[in-house]
Protein backbone atom coordinates (compact mmCIF):
# COMPACT_ATOMS: atom_id res chain seq x y z
CA UNK A 1 0.00 0.00 0.00
CA UNK A 2 1.50 3.49 -0.95
CA UNK A 3 1.89 6.43 1.52
CA UNK A 4 -0.92 8.21 0.24
CA UNK A 5 -3.35 5.61 0.22
CA UNK A 6 -2.56 4.99 3.75
CA UNK A 7 -3.02 8.34 4.70
CA UNK A 8 -6.42 8.49 3.10
CA UNK A 9 -7.40 5.71 5.34
CA UNK A 10 -6.39 6.99 8.33
CA UNK A 11 -8.34 10.06 7.63
CA UNK A 12 -11.77 8.14 6.90
CA UNK A 13 -11.19 6.20 10.19
CA UNK A 14 -10.78 9.22 11.85
CA UNK A 15 -13.41 11.10 9.98
CA UNK A 16 -15.53 7.82 10.25
CA UNK A 17 -14.79 8.26 14.90
CA UNK A 18 -15.92 11.68 14.78
CA UNK A 19 -19.25 11.29 13.11
CA UNK A 20 -19.92 7.97 15.05
CA UNK A 21 -18.89 10.00 18.68
CA UNK A 22 -20.94 12.33 17.15
CA UNK A 23 -24.06 10.27 16.51
CA UNK A 24 -23.75 8.42 19.94
CA UNK A 25 -23.72 11.85 21.42
CA UNK A 26 -27.12 13.12 19.29
CA UNK A 27 -28.76 9.27 20.50
CA UNK A 28 -27.32 9.32 23.92
CA UNK A 29 -27.23 13.12 25.86
CA UNK A 30 -29.87 13.79 28.26
CA UNK A 31 -29.61 17.17 27.43
CA UNK A 32 -31.76 18.11 23.92
CA UNK A 33 -28.99 20.71 23.48
CA UNK A 34 -26.43 18.57 24.00
CA UNK A 35 -27.78 16.07 21.47
CA UNK A 36 -27.85 18.88 19.15
CA UNK A 37 -24.40 19.53 19.58
CA UNK A 38 -23.81 15.56 18.79
CA UNK A 39 -25.50 15.60 15.74
CA UNK A 40 -23.82 19.19 14.89
CA UNK A 41 -20.10 16.81 15.17
CA UNK A 42 -21.63 14.02 13.21
CA UNK A 43 -22.48 16.00 10.30
CA UNK A 44 -18.79 17.91 10.46
CA UNK A 45 -17.47 14.23 10.46
CA UNK A 46 -19.44 12.92 7.13
CA UNK A 47 -18.29 16.36 5.51
CA UNK A 48 -14.94 15.42 6.85
CA UNK A 49 -15.45 12.05 5.05
CA UNK A 50 -16.46 13.42 1.97
CA UNK A 51 -13.33 15.71 2.16
CA UNK A 52 -11.12 12.39 2.69
CA UNK A 53 -13.12 11.23 -1.04
CA UNK A 54 -12.08 14.00 -2.93
CA UNK A 55 -15.97 15.13 -3.20
CA UNK A 56 -14.74 18.80 -1.98
CA UNK A 57 -18.10 20.08 -3.53
CA UNK A 58 -20.07 17.62 -1.54
CA UNK A 59 -18.51 18.34 1.33
CA UNK A 60 -18.75 22.06 1.66
CA UNK A 61 -22.49 22.02 0.63
CA UNK A 62 -22.81 19.85 3.81
CA UNK A 63 -21.09 21.97 5.86
CA UNK A 64 -23.22 25.06 3.96
CA UNK A 65 -26.60 23.19 4.50
CA UNK A 66 -26.36 20.92 7.36
CA UNK A 67 -23.88 22.61 9.68
CA UNK A 68 -24.56 25.85 8.57
CA UNK A 69 -28.44 26.10 8.24
CA UNK A 70 -30.02 23.05 8.99
CA UNK A 71 -28.37 22.97 12.80
CA UNK A 72 -29.39 26.48 13.38
CA UNK A 73 -32.73 25.83 12.95
CA UNK A 74 -32.80 22.79 14.75
CA UNK A 75 -31.04 24.90 17.64
CA UNK A 76 -33.80 27.56 16.77
CA UNK A 77 -36.49 25.30 17.55
CA UNK A 78 -34.91 23.83 20.96
CA UNK A 79 -34.73 27.79 21.52
CA UNK A 80 -38.39 28.68 20.81
CA UNK A 81 -40.63 25.45 22.17
CA UNK A 82 -38.72 24.59 25.44
CA UNK A 83 -38.28 26.08 28.48
CA UNK A 84 -34.21 27.06 27.60
CA UNK A 85 -33.70 28.60 31.03
CA UNK A 86 -34.19 25.76 32.97
CA UNK A 87 -31.71 23.27 34.43
CA UNK A 88 -32.65 19.89 32.23
CA UNK A 89 -33.92 19.90 29.08
CA UNK A 90 -35.44 16.37 28.63
CA UNK A 91 -34.53 14.69 25.36
CA UNK A 92 -37.59 12.65 25.36
CA UNK A 93 -41.37 12.67 25.59
CA UNK A 94 -44.17 10.03 25.49
CA UNK A 95 -44.03 8.87 22.49
CA UNK A 96 -40.31 7.50 22.79
CA UNK A 97 -41.48 4.00 22.10
CA UNK A 98 -43.00 4.90 18.72
CA UNK A 99 -39.86 6.51 17.98
CA UNK A 100 -37.37 3.67 19.03
CA UNK A 101 -39.77 1.57 16.10
CA UNK A 102 -39.44 3.99 13.30
CA UNK A 103 -36.08 4.20 14.12
CA UNK A 104 -35.14 0.46 13.88
CA UNK A 105 -37.44 0.47 10.92
CA UNK A 106 -35.50 2.96 9.09
CA UNK A 107 -31.94 1.56 10.06
CA UNK A 108 -33.72 -1.28 8.50
CA UNK A 109 -34.43 -0.07 5.57
CA UNK A 110 -30.92 1.70 5.17
CA UNK A 111 -29.03 -1.89 6.37
CA UNK A 112 -30.85 -3.50 3.42
CA UNK A 113 -30.47 -0.70 0.55
CA UNK A 114 -26.56 -0.63 1.31
CA UNK A 115 -26.13 -4.19 1.17
CA UNK A 116 -28.35 -4.84 -1.34
CA UNK A 117 -26.75 -2.31 -4.02
CA UNK A 118 -24.16 -3.28 -6.21
CA UNK A 119 -21.48 -0.42 -5.59
CA UNK A 120 -19.59 0.67 -8.50
CA UNK A 121 -16.13 1.87 -7.65
CA UNK A 122 -14.76 4.66 -10.14
CA UNK A 123 -11.38 3.60 -10.73
CA UNK A 124 -9.71 6.67 -12.37
CA UNK A 125 -10.46 10.19 -10.39
CA UNK A 126 -12.78 12.77 -13.10
CA UNK A 127 -10.38 15.40 -14.38
CA UNK A 128 -10.03 19.22 -13.91
CA UNK A 129 -12.83 21.29 -12.45
CA UNK A 130 -16.05 20.01 -11.53
CA UNK A 131 -18.14 22.75 -10.64
CA UNK A 132 -18.88 23.88 -14.13
CA UNK A 133 -19.84 19.90 -14.53
CA UNK A 134 -21.88 19.60 -11.90
CA UNK A 135 -23.57 23.02 -13.12
CA UNK A 136 -24.10 21.92 -16.88
CA UNK A 137 -25.91 18.03 -15.83
CA UNK A 138 -28.18 20.29 -13.41
CA UNK A 139 -28.82 22.54 -16.47
CA UNK A 140 -29.39 19.33 -18.77
CA UNK A 141 -29.74 16.34 -17.78
CA UNK A 142 -31.11 16.97 -14.45
CA UNK A 143 -33.12 19.92 -15.23
CA UNK A 144 -36.46 18.38 -14.33
CA UNK A 145 -35.83 17.23 -11.03
CA UNK A 146 -33.98 20.50 -10.26
CA UNK A 147 -37.01 22.95 -10.99
CA UNK A 148 -39.13 20.75 -9.07
CA UNK A 149 -36.69 21.09 -6.41
CA UNK A 150 -36.49 24.92 -6.52
CA UNK A 151 -40.58 24.64 -6.52
CA UNK A 152 -40.89 22.70 -3.85
CA UNK A 153 -38.33 25.05 -1.26
CA UNK A 154 -40.17 28.45 -3.00
CA UNK A 155 -43.46 26.82 -2.00
CA UNK A 156 -41.61 26.63 1.33
CA UNK A 157 -40.57 29.91 1.51
CA UNK A 158 -44.21 31.42 1.13
CA UNK A 159 -45.63 29.36 3.11
CA UNK A 160 -43.02 29.81 6.26
CA UNK A 161 -44.29 33.95 5.37
CA UNK A 162 -47.58 33.52 5.07
CA UNK A 163 -46.91 31.72 9.07
CA UNK A 164 -44.99 34.58 10.05
CA UNK A 165 -47.53 37.05 8.46
CA UNK A 166 -50.21 35.66 11.00
CA UNK B 1 12.70 43.25 -8.83
CA UNK B 2 11.61 39.62 -9.36
CA UNK B 3 13.33 38.22 -6.39
CA UNK B 4 11.89 41.18 -4.12
CA UNK B 5 8.13 39.51 -5.77
CA UNK B 6 8.91 36.44 -5.30
CA UNK B 7 10.57 36.02 -1.67
CA UNK B 8 8.12 34.02 -0.13
CA UNK B 9 6.96 31.66 -2.82
CA UNK B 10 10.92 31.15 -3.30
CA UNK B 11 11.73 30.45 0.53
CA UNK B 12 8.92 27.86 0.47
CA UNK B 13 10.56 26.30 -2.42
CA UNK B 14 14.23 26.46 -0.22
CA UNK B 15 12.51 25.17 2.84
CA UNK B 16 11.25 22.55 0.80
CA UNK B 17 14.52 21.21 -1.21
CA UNK B 18 16.40 21.63 2.40
CA UNK B 19 13.77 19.37 4.40
CA UNK B 20 13.97 16.48 1.77
CA UNK B 21 18.22 17.14 1.32
CA UNK B 22 18.12 16.50 5.77
CA UNK B 23 16.03 13.50 4.93
CA UNK B 24 18.20 12.15 1.94
CA UNK B 25 20.18 10.28 4.84
CA UNK B 26 17.35 7.99 5.67
CA UNK B 27 17.01 6.17 2.63
CA UNK B 28 13.35 6.38 2.68
CA UNK B 29 10.73 5.36 0.60
CA UNK B 30 10.18 8.28 -1.91
CA UNK B 31 6.82 8.25 -1.56
CA UNK B 32 6.59 8.29 2.12
CA UNK B 33 9.17 10.97 2.05
CA UNK B 34 7.34 13.03 0.08
CA UNK B 35 4.25 12.64 1.74
CA UNK B 36 6.36 13.50 5.22
CA UNK B 37 7.82 16.51 3.73
CA UNK B 38 4.57 17.38 2.53
CA UNK B 39 2.90 17.10 6.22
CA UNK B 40 5.88 18.92 7.49
CA UNK B 41 5.37 21.99 5.23
CA UNK B 42 1.35 22.01 6.09
CA UNK B 43 2.45 21.98 9.57
CA UNK B 44 4.98 25.40 9.52
CA UNK B 45 2.72 26.50 7.36
CA UNK B 46 -0.52 26.24 9.92
CA UNK B 47 2.24 28.11 11.90
CA UNK B 48 2.96 31.16 10.15
CA UNK B 49 -0.58 31.47 9.25
CA UNK B 50 -1.52 31.02 13.18
CA UNK B 51 1.34 33.68 13.72
CA UNK B 52 0.27 36.03 11.23
CA UNK B 53 -3.30 35.98 11.70
CA UNK B 54 -2.10 37.06 16.05
CA UNK B 55 0.29 39.42 14.50
CA UNK B 56 -2.49 40.80 12.48
CA UNK B 57 -5.17 41.11 14.77
CA UNK B 58 -2.35 42.71 17.36
CA UNK B 59 -1.81 45.64 15.05
CA UNK B 60 -6.20 46.07 14.43
CA UNK B 61 -6.18 46.44 18.38
CA UNK B 62 -3.84 48.85 18.37
CA UNK B 63 -5.12 50.78 15.12
CA UNK B 64 -8.80 50.45 16.25
CA UNK B 65 -7.98 52.04 19.73
CA UNK B 66 -5.58 54.91 18.22
CA UNK B 67 -8.13 56.05 15.37
CA UNK B 68 -11.13 55.76 17.59
CA UNK B 69 -9.13 58.14 20.06
CA UNK B 70 -8.11 60.44 16.87
CA UNK B 71 -11.49 60.36 15.93
CA UNK B 72 -13.18 61.66 19.01
CA UNK B 73 -10.07 63.71 20.02
CA UNK B 74 -8.45 62.01 22.61
CA UNK B 75 -4.65 60.67 22.38
CA UNK B 76 -5.21 57.30 22.47
CA UNK B 77 -2.83 54.02 23.95
CA UNK B 78 0.34 56.33 24.22
CA UNK B 79 2.43 54.68 27.47
CA UNK B 80 3.61 50.97 26.29
CA UNK B 81 6.31 51.24 23.65
CA UNK B 82 6.66 53.89 21.12
CA UNK B 83 3.56 55.29 20.28
CA UNK B 84 1.73 52.75 22.35
CA UNK B 85 2.70 50.15 20.08
CA UNK B 86 2.70 47.11 22.80
CA UNK B 87 -0.47 48.03 24.37
CA UNK B 88 -2.04 45.14 22.73
CA UNK B 89 0.96 42.68 23.69
CA UNK B 90 0.53 44.32 27.50
CA UNK B 91 -3.24 43.52 27.27
CA UNK B 92 -2.85 40.29 26.24
CA UNK B 93 -0.45 38.98 29.13
CA UNK B 94 -3.34 40.80 31.32
CA UNK B 95 -6.07 38.18 29.86
CA UNK B 96 -3.55 35.42 30.02
CA UNK B 97 -3.57 35.73 34.23
CA UNK B 98 -7.21 37.04 34.41
CA UNK B 99 -9.46 34.63 36.38
CA UNK B 100 -11.69 32.29 34.28
CA UNK B 101 -15.35 32.83 36.17
CA UNK B 102 -18.40 30.65 34.92
CA UNK B 103 -21.32 31.39 36.42
CA UNK B 104 -22.73 28.20 39.07
CA UNK B 105 -25.88 27.40 36.86
CA UNK B 106 -24.13 27.49 33.42
CA UNK B 107 -24.05 24.80 31.39
CA UNK B 108 -20.18 24.28 32.00
CA UNK B 109 -19.37 22.76 29.09
CA UNK B 110 -21.79 24.11 26.36
CA UNK B 111 -19.97 27.62 28.08
CA UNK B 112 -16.38 26.13 27.84
CA UNK B 113 -16.79 25.05 23.62
CA UNK B 114 -18.48 28.11 22.25
CA UNK B 115 -15.20 30.21 22.24
CA UNK B 116 -13.61 27.45 20.66
CA UNK B 117 -16.09 27.19 18.03
CA UNK B 118 -16.32 30.59 17.79
CA UNK B 119 -12.54 30.81 16.51
CA UNK B 120 -12.80 27.94 14.60
CA UNK B 121 -14.20 29.14 11.31
CA UNK B 122 -11.81 32.63 11.48
CA UNK B 123 -8.53 30.11 11.56
CA UNK B 124 -10.16 27.93 8.48
CA UNK B 125 -10.77 30.37 6.43
CA UNK B 126 -7.52 32.33 6.11
CA UNK B 127 -6.46 28.61 4.52
CA UNK B 128 -7.60 29.79 1.12
CA UNK B 129 -6.41 33.36 0.87
CA UNK B 130 -4.41 34.36 -1.98
CA UNK B 131 -1.50 36.84 0.17
CA UNK B 132 0.55 37.83 -2.97
CA UNK B 133 1.19 35.72 -6.38
CA UNK B 134 1.57 31.84 -5.70
CA UNK B 135 0.99 32.81 -2.06
CA UNK B 136 -1.74 30.62 -1.05
CA UNK B 137 -1.51 27.96 1.89
CA UNK B 138 -4.49 25.47 -0.54
CA UNK B 139 -5.99 26.61 -3.58
CA UNK B 140 -9.72 24.66 -3.61
CA UNK B 141 -11.62 24.87 -6.46
CA UNK B 142 -14.22 25.76 -4.32
CA UNK B 143 -12.76 28.51 -2.37
CA UNK B 144 -15.43 31.27 -2.40
CA UNK B 145 -18.25 28.78 -1.16
CA UNK B 146 -15.71 26.87 1.74
CA UNK B 147 -15.69 30.73 2.84
CA UNK B 148 -19.42 30.90 2.92
CA UNK B 149 -19.60 27.29 4.09
CA UNK B 150 -16.83 27.83 7.42
CA UNK B 151 -18.62 31.43 8.15
CA UNK B 152 -21.62 30.00 8.84
CA UNK B 153 -20.55 28.01 11.53
CA UNK B 154 -19.24 30.51 14.03
CA UNK B 155 -23.00 31.36 14.16
CA UNK B 156 -23.54 28.15 16.23
CA UNK B 157 -20.67 29.24 18.50
CA UNK B 158 -22.23 32.29 19.39
CA UNK B 159 -25.96 30.62 19.83
CA UNK B 160 -24.07 28.09 22.61
CA UNK B 161 -22.19 30.91 24.46
CA UNK B 162 -25.55 33.13 25.01
CA UNK B 163 -27.09 29.57 25.97
CA UNK B 164 -24.61 28.01 27.87
CA UNK B 165 -23.83 31.19 30.12
CA UNK B 166 -27.24 30.70 31.81
CA UNK B 167 -28.51 34.80 31.74
CA UNK B 168 -31.02 36.40 29.92
CA UNK B 169 -28.81 39.48 28.86
CA UNK B 170 -26.31 36.31 27.35
CA UNK B 171 -29.96 34.48 25.40
CA UNK B 172 -31.22 37.61 24.13
CA UNK B 173 -27.55 38.63 22.64
CA UNK B 174 -27.33 35.01 21.41
CA UNK B 175 -30.74 35.22 19.21
CA UNK B 176 -29.72 38.87 18.25
CA UNK B 177 -26.69 37.68 16.93
CA UNK B 178 -27.99 34.26 15.16
CA UNK B 179 -31.00 36.62 13.34
CA UNK B 180 -28.32 39.13 12.17
CA UNK B 181 -25.16 36.56 10.81
CA UNK B 182 -28.19 34.33 8.99
CA UNK B 183 -30.06 37.64 7.64
CA UNK B 184 -26.66 39.08 6.16
CA UNK B 185 -25.38 35.57 5.25
CA UNK B 186 -27.87 36.19 1.73
CA UNK B 187 -27.14 39.26 0.64
CA UNK B 188 -22.91 38.46 0.95
CA UNK B 189 -23.06 35.55 -0.65
CA UNK B 190 -26.00 37.06 -3.64
CA UNK B 191 -23.29 39.28 -4.26
CA UNK B 192 -20.56 36.59 -4.79
CA UNK B 193 -22.82 35.40 -7.47
CA UNK B 194 -21.94 37.92 -10.23
CA UNK B 195 -18.38 37.13 -9.84
CA UNK B 196 -18.40 33.46 -10.05
CA UNK B 197 -20.50 34.49 -13.28
CA UNK B 198 -17.66 36.63 -14.71
CA UNK B 199 -14.70 34.48 -13.81
CA UNK B 200 -16.58 31.46 -14.69
CA UNK B 201 -14.82 29.28 -11.47
CA UNK B 202 -14.97 29.59 -7.67
CA UNK B 203 -10.81 29.58 -6.76
CA UNK B 204 -9.88 32.64 -5.44
CA UNK B 205 -6.88 32.43 -7.01
CA UNK B 206 -8.41 31.98 -10.46
CA UNK B 207 -10.73 35.18 -9.43
CA UNK B 208 -7.20 37.02 -9.04
CA UNK B 209 -5.70 35.99 -11.83
CA UNK B 210 -8.89 37.50 -13.87
CA UNK B 211 -8.33 40.81 -12.33
CA UNK B 212 -4.93 40.95 -13.97
CA UNK B 213 -5.50 42.75 -17.04
CA UNK B 214 -4.99 46.77 -17.98
CA UNK B 215 -1.62 46.15 -16.12
CA UNK B 216 -2.74 45.12 -12.78
CA UNK B 217 -6.22 47.52 -12.49
CA UNK B 218 -8.57 45.43 -13.88
CA UNK B 219 -10.39 44.76 -10.81
CA UNK B 220 -14.04 43.67 -10.30
CA UNK B 221 -15.22 47.11 -8.41
CA UNK B 222 -14.61 48.48 -11.91
CA UNK B 223 -16.68 46.51 -13.61
CA UNK B 224 -19.19 48.93 -13.58
CA UNK B 225 -22.55 48.67 -13.18
CA UNK B 226 -22.23 44.85 -11.43
CA UNK B 227 -19.24 45.44 -9.87
CA UNK B 228 -19.43 48.86 -7.39
CA UNK B 229 -22.93 47.62 -6.48
CA UNK B 230 -21.84 44.49 -5.58
CA UNK B 231 -18.93 45.63 -3.44
CA UNK B 232 -20.83 48.13 -1.40
CA UNK B 233 -23.77 45.35 -0.43
CA UNK B 234 -20.54 42.80 0.20
CA UNK B 235 -18.84 45.34 2.71
CA UNK B 236 -21.98 46.35 4.45
CA UNK B 237 -23.24 42.70 4.87
CA UNK B 238 -19.64 41.75 5.89
CA UNK B 239 -20.12 44.44 8.44
CA UNK B 240 -23.10 43.44 9.89
CA UNK B 241 -22.17 39.96 9.78
CA UNK B 242 -19.12 40.44 12.03
CA UNK B 243 -20.74 42.64 14.18
CA UNK B 244 -19.45 45.81 14.01
CA UNK B 245 -21.17 48.97 15.34
CA UNK B 246 -23.62 50.19 13.08
CA UNK B 247 -24.60 47.01 12.92
CA UNK B 248 -23.50 45.95 17.00
CA UNK B 249 -26.68 45.00 18.32
CA UNK B 250 -25.86 41.30 19.86
CA UNK B 251 -23.53 42.96 22.16
CA UNK B 252 -25.16 46.59 22.55
CA UNK B 253 -23.86 47.62 25.96
CA UNK B 254 -26.52 50.03 26.66
CA UNK B 255 -29.28 47.75 26.00
CA UNK B 256 -28.88 43.94 26.77
CA UNK B 257 -25.02 44.67 28.52
CA UNK B 258 -22.71 42.76 26.25
CA UNK B 259 -24.71 40.38 24.64
CA UNK B 260 -23.35 36.51 24.32
CA UNK B 261 -19.70 37.62 25.87
CA UNK B 262 -21.50 38.95 29.09
CA UNK B 263 -20.68 35.50 31.48
CA UNK B 264 -17.18 34.95 29.76
CA UNK B 265 -14.34 36.61 31.46
CA UNK B 266 -10.36 35.97 31.15
CA UNK B 267 -9.09 33.98 28.21
CA UNK B 268 -12.72 32.32 26.84
CA UNK B 269 -13.44 35.93 26.41
CA UNK B 270 -10.20 37.15 24.79
CA UNK B 271 -11.22 34.62 22.26
CA UNK B 272 -14.44 36.17 21.37
CA UNK B 273 -12.59 39.18 21.62
CA UNK B 274 -10.05 37.76 19.01
CA UNK B 275 -12.60 36.03 16.62
CA UNK B 276 -14.09 39.45 16.24
CA UNK B 277 -11.18 40.67 14.93
CA UNK B 278 -10.29 37.95 13.25
CA UNK B 279 -13.30 37.84 11.21
CA UNK B 280 -13.65 41.60 10.47
CA UNK B 281 -10.27 41.11 9.12
CA UNK B 282 -11.09 38.09 6.85
CA UNK B 283 -13.68 40.02 5.75
CA UNK B 284 -11.93 42.57 4.54
CA UNK B 285 -9.57 40.08 3.16
CA UNK B 286 -12.10 38.85 1.06
CA UNK B 287 -13.57 42.29 -0.36
CA UNK B 288 -10.03 42.52 -1.39
CA UNK B 289 -9.67 39.44 -3.13
CA UNK B 290 -13.20 39.14 -5.24
CA UNK B 291 -13.66 42.87 -5.71
CA UNK B 292 -10.14 44.98 -5.23
CA UNK B 293 -8.00 42.79 -7.25
CA UNK B 294 -6.61 40.96 -4.55
CA UNK B 295 -2.68 40.98 -4.99
CA UNK B 296 -3.19 42.72 -9.07
CA UNK B 297 -1.55 46.49 -9.35
CA UNK B 298 1.18 47.65 -10.86
CA UNK B 299 4.98 48.17 -9.97
CA UNK B 300 4.84 47.21 -6.05
CA UNK B 301 4.90 43.44 -5.34
CA UNK B 302 1.51 41.72 -5.03
CA UNK B 303 1.69 40.98 -1.37
CA UNK B 304 2.33 44.98 -0.41
CA UNK B 305 -0.36 45.56 -2.87
CA UNK B 306 -2.85 42.71 -0.99
CA UNK B 307 -1.96 43.97 2.80
CA UNK B 308 -2.37 47.64 1.68
CA UNK B 309 -6.18 47.25 -0.06
CA UNK B 310 -7.13 45.15 3.26
CA UNK B 311 -5.98 47.93 5.66
CA UNK B 312 -7.70 50.26 3.50
CA UNK B 313 -10.55 48.66 3.88
CA UNK B 314 -9.91 48.04 7.64
CA UNK B 315 -9.90 51.75 8.43
CA UNK B 316 -13.48 52.48 6.11
CA UNK B 317 -14.24 49.91 8.57
CA UNK B 318 -13.02 51.72 11.51
CA UNK B 319 -14.18 55.06 10.17
CA UNK B 320 -17.79 53.66 10.20
CA UNK B 321 -17.87 52.50 13.27
CA UNK B 322 -16.77 55.59 15.07
CA UNK B 323 -19.27 57.64 13.36
CA UNK B 324 -22.12 56.06 13.25
CA UNK B 325 -24.97 55.25 15.64
CA UNK B 326 -26.31 52.11 16.33
CA UNK B 327 -29.55 50.69 14.49
CA UNK B 328 -32.58 49.38 16.25
CA UNK B 329 -33.54 46.00 15.87
CA UNK B 330 -36.53 46.29 13.46
CA UNK B 331 -34.07 48.41 11.41
CA UNK B 332 -31.72 45.95 10.91
CA UNK B 333 -33.90 43.33 9.88
CA UNK B 334 -35.30 45.85 7.31
CA UNK B 335 -31.73 46.93 5.63
CA UNK B 336 -31.35 43.15 5.30
CA UNK B 337 -34.03 42.07 3.72
CA UNK B 338 -35.98 44.90 1.96
CA UNK B 339 -33.42 46.34 0.79
CA UNK B 340 -29.76 44.35 0.35
CA UNK B 341 -31.72 41.45 -0.76
CA UNK B 342 -33.34 43.23 -3.70
CA UNK B 343 -30.53 45.14 -4.53
CA UNK B 344 -28.48 41.79 -4.72
CA UNK B 345 -30.99 39.74 -6.41
CA UNK B 346 -31.66 42.65 -9.10
CA UNK B 347 -27.64 42.82 -9.24
CA UNK B 348 -27.55 39.07 -10.34
CA UNK B 349 -30.22 39.50 -13.14
CA UNK B 350 -27.62 42.65 -14.31
CA UNK B 351 -24.75 40.93 -14.58
CA UNK B 352 -26.62 37.90 -16.55
CA UNK B 353 -27.98 40.93 -18.58
CA UNK B 354 -23.92 42.75 -18.85
CA UNK B 355 -22.27 39.84 -19.82
CA UNK B 356 -21.39 40.45 -23.47
CA UNK B 357 -20.91 44.16 -22.29
CA UNK B 358 -18.50 43.11 -19.97
CA UNK B 359 -16.99 40.30 -22.00
CA UNK B 360 -15.75 42.99 -24.22
CA UNK B 361 -14.19 45.07 -21.93
CA UNK B 362 -12.08 41.98 -20.71
CA UNK B 363 -13.42 41.49 -17.43
CA UNK B 364 -14.76 37.99 -18.12
CA UNK B 365 -13.28 35.08 -19.54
Amino acid sequence: MSTPIALTYVGFFVMAAVALAGGFIAVGARNILRAAIGLILALVGVAGIYFVLEAEFVAVVQILIYVGAISILILFAVMLTRGLMKRDLPAQNAQWIAAVFISLLLFAALLYVAISTNWRAVETKVAGDLIPKIGTELMTTYLLPFEAVSLLLLAALVGAIVIARE
Amino acid sequence: MDFINNIFTNSYEWIVYWIHSLLAGLNLAKDFENALVAAIMVFLVIIVILLWMVLMVLILIWLERKNAARIQDRVGPNRVGPWGLLQPVADTLKMFIKEDIVPENADRFVHTIAPMIVMMPAVLMFAVIPWGKGMFPVDLNIGILWIVAVASIGTIGVFLGGYGSNNKYSLLGGMRAVAQMVSYEIPQVLTIVPIVLMVGSMSLVKINEAQSGWAGMQWFVFAIPVGPIAFVIYYLSALAEVGRTPFDLPEGESEIVAGYMTEYSGMKWALFYLAEYFNFFIVCTIAATLFLGGWNGPILPGYVWFIGKVYALVLLGMWIRMTWPRFRVDQLMNFAWKVLVPIALVNIVLAGLALPLLKYFGFSV
